[in-house]
């Protein structure tokens, strides 16, 4: 198990780079917004890896929480950038 | 502690699921990056990265004692509701400020039903009325 659990985890730092790469790269507010919502949901994910790591319940609530905020985040942002844009 | 399911079977299910999600989430990583625009983008941001959550968590639920699976199912449920409501601000976000290539969309439903002047002008009267509520 220690192979899949590497070879998840690889993958998920890979897509977390490439999705720091677009946040980085823009070009307008509402990629980089898209991107750091994908950089929460991979959090989750890499918290998921965890818990099945190491069979640990006790931070599944964290997922819970982080899931929301990254929601409640990335929505606020939506709606604060299309208004800016939308003046130049 | 009691796992939902024990055994060598459960952890080869668990570890085939979990790499499947793995591979959703790179999938959907490239098309981020590779994409060439923003509607595009958001299809490669939303619809892998909720299939790569829910394999992962499903696979991480096999391995945990039932309330904290029934909790992990709950966080699943939770993406899949707002995955798709984050999607739709942002395309309309995008829509309402020009972001969009005008040669882009092959059918434009939404300027039909839109003030003519609304696209450069002030708020449109649907998204003003929530906004100074």
């Amino acid at each position: 198990m220690g192979v899949v659990f590497t070879a998840v985890l690889a993958m998920v730092g890979v897509s977390a780079a490439l999705a720091l790469y677009r946040l980085l790269r823009g070009p307008t507010t509402l990629d980089r917004i898209v991107a750091l919502d994908v950089i929460v949901v991979l959090t989750v994910v890499a918290a998921g890896v965890y818990v099945a790591y190491y069979r640990d319940g006790s931070n599944i609530p964290l997922l819970a929480a982080v899931a929301l905020m990254g929601f409640v985040g990335s929505t606020a942002a939506a709606r604060l950038a299309a208004r800016r844009e939308r003046h130049r | 502690m009691n796992p939902v399911a024990a055994g060598p079977v459960a952890d080869v299910i668990a570890a085939c699921l979990m790499l499947l999600g793995a591979l959703s989430c790179l999938l959907g990583a490239i098309g981020l990056v590779r994409l060439p625009d923003l509607p595009a983008r958001l299809q490669a941001a939303t619809k892998p990265q909720t299939l790569g959550l829910s394999l992962i968590l499903l696979g991480a639920a096999l391995r945990v004692e039932l309330a904290s699976a029934v909790t992990m199912v709950l966080v699943v449920l939770f993406q899949v509701i707002t995955a798709p409501v984050l999607s739709q601000l942002v395309g309309r976000a995008a829509y309402r400020s020009g972001a969009l290539p005008d040669d882009g969309l092959v059918v434009d439903e939404l300027a039909e039903h839109l003030p003519a002047d609304a696209l450069v002008g002030d708020d449109p009267p649907s998204d003003s009325d929530d906004a100074r509520a």
